[in-house]
């Protein structure tokens, strides 16, 4: 077999590849305080961000699920995992260049939409979500 | 010889080279490329003649405005519309759209009904919702059965004495579903009930008949049929323009004004306020003479023979589901399909690093994407000069899809 880059290598990092393919905080999280969901409007995409956050303001956990594409699910495995474990203020002040700082991809400003939605999603979370 | 052997080189984008490949453009039912005949009619416009119309007593102004309503006698003789005054200028498919909901609303009543289909485009269904909220009128939508097509048994079933509107698409930009006009038109009238046919997808890619179909209202945009943006048509039935008010108001669309009241102009001025799309009405008479020349038929013909060789090719894909009508089927110029695995934003981006422009998303139809049970598809489009070798990169290119995440 040929060993030619294939179309994917030259468009997504490896870390939004291995984040499509295996997301470390994908699926539901039971007894979260704090749920919100938002759509992109250009295309439909939808992330569901769950928060455990302790009364002490403490994120205890952090999960996600949604009909989103490799970018947005990797922007949202990565602010989950950023989030996990840090408090509520830390969760606020996440900015895009911390998630891009992980993706390490060069993202198209057609597709920042796909990384800023989950961070829309946390900042409803964390403002107006139940319980926090 | 096949259509695109002639049509390729009057298109001087397809020069283009994106991510180092030859550009394979399969994104026309979003916006279609121009031919160098539009182009160089519009340029000429703006250096030779441009001035404002029907109000300038210069040569220029007549100029300009005889070249206007030469683009209203084109498009009257390529819809096969009755009458020239039965042919509106409008920015557009949304905007012509909008105009009927705005228009058809100031009659309707608390209790009215408005019915649409679960294929529309969010332009033949926001400003319906809108007038319904404003009138206290009622909005419902005809289901699609399994195969895309429209349920008419469910059709018979939602048209009541109730019923003022009837709104459907000629072909959907997602399934390529062609919709019976003719057959919604005769139950529409049998309820007394103004129709409204979304041509924007059939138009580009067929012969339409205004005298054949026997709408009341048809309307397209010129952008997805090889002219500009910023102009469309909204045809509508002498009989029922003649029968509304004005649903917008400005210059033009008056004969005399005072301060409290004004007298209509006639038809079809009276439902173009403002200064027309002028250069774009120049570009769409040459588009319309490009399809002409071509036949409306060859065109048909060209398309289908592509659309049936993407359809086949996809589904003997692994993985690839395509979406619409069966391929025994005649349909429009539209395929949407998905890749197992693959979200349609991935799948686009990954076949924009091979030149291919295909589009992906919702296709501004989100209660079809909702029927169909998800967010978006991705989506081949086909125009005049799109050839069977392009149909095979991207078969290729797909099929190498799967691995490639
Ligand atoms: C079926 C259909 N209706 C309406 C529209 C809207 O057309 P426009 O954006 O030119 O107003 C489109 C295309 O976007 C379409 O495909």
């Amino acid at each position: 077999m040929s060993q030619a880059p294939s179309a994917a290598n030259s468009i997504y990092s490896d870390v939004i590849r291995e984040r499509w393919r295996r997301p470390r905080h994908r699926g539901d999280l039971p007894g979260a305080t704090a749920v919100a969901e938002d759509v992109n409007p250009l295309c439909g995409d939808r992330v569901r961000l769950m928060l455990t956050v302790e009364p002490q303001g403490r994120i205890a956990a952090a999960r996600f699920v949604g009909d989103s594409c490799a970018i947005c699910t990797a922007s949202a495995d990565v602010i989950a995992e950023l989030v996990s474990g840090r408090s509520r203020s830390d969760a606020v002040a996440l900015d895009v260049a911390d998630v891009l700082a992980v993706l390490q991809s060069e993202i198209r400003p057609t597709r920042m939409r796909c990384v800023t939605l989950p961070l829309t999603v946390l900042a409803k979370a964390l403002n107006g979500g139940q319980g926090s | 010889m096949k259509l695109n052997e002639h049509t390729r080189g009057d298109f001087p984008i397809l020069q283009r080279i994106v991510s180092g490949h030859p550009l394979v453009y399969l994104d026309s039912g979003a916006s279609s490329q121009k031919p160098r005949a539009v182009i160089e009619a519009m340029s000429e416009y703006y250096e030779r003649s441009h001035a404002n119309v029907h109000r300038s007593i210069h040569t220029l102004g007549e100029e300009a405005t005889e070249l206007y309503e030469l683009a209203r006698d084109a498009v009257h003789r390529f819809i096969g519309a009755a009458s020239r005054e039965e042919v509106v200028f409008t920015r557009g498919t949304t905007d012509g759209l909008g105009l009927i909901a705005e228009t058809i609303g100031r009659t309707l009543k608390k209790g009215d009904e408005i019915l649409v289909t679960e294929l529309e485009h969010h332009s033949n269904l926001i400003p319906w919702q809108l007038v319904a909220r404003d009138r206290g009128a009622a909005l419902k939508a005809v289901p699609i059965l399994a195969d895309g097509s429209l349920d008419l048994a469910a059709l018979d079933r939602l048209l009541t004495a109730r019923t003022r509107v009837v709104a459907f698409t000629h072909v959907s930009n997602v399934l390529g579903t062609i919709t019976p006009v003719v057959e919604i038109v005769r139950r529409a009238r049998s309820v007394n009930a103004i129709t409204v046919v979304d041509g924007a997808q059939a138009v580009p890619h067929m012969r339409v008949d205004m005298s054949a179909l026997g709408c009341d209202f048809y309307v397209f945009s010129g952008h997805k049929m090889l002219g500009p943006t910023g102009i469309g048509v909204m045809y509508g039935r002498r009989p029922v323009l003649d029968s509304l008010e004005p649903g917008r108001g400005g210059s033009e669309m008056i004969k005399e004004v005072w301060i409290d009241r004004a007298q209509w102009n006639d038809l079809p001025w009276r439902f173009e306020p403002g200064t027309p799309p002028i250069a774009e009405a120049v570009g769409l008479t040459a588009a319309i003479g490009y399809l002409e020349k071509l036949g409306m038929d060859r065109v048909a013909e060209h398309e289908r023979a592509l659309t049936r060789r993407t359809i086949e090719g996809l589904a003997a894909i692994p993985g690839v589901k395509v979406y619409g009508p069966p391929v025994a089927v005649e349909r429009g110029a539209v395929v949407a399909f998905a890749v197992e695995g693959l979200h349609p934003h991935d799948v686009a981006a990954l076949l924009d690093a091979e030149g291919i422009a295909v589009r992906a998303g919702h296709h501004c139809a989100m209660p079809l994407m909702r029927r169909l049970g998800v967010v978006g598809t991705s989506r081949a489009t086909f125009s005049v000069f799109n050839s069977p070798e392009e149909v095979s990169l991207l078969l290729a290119a797909v099929a190498g899809l799967r691995s490639s995440l």
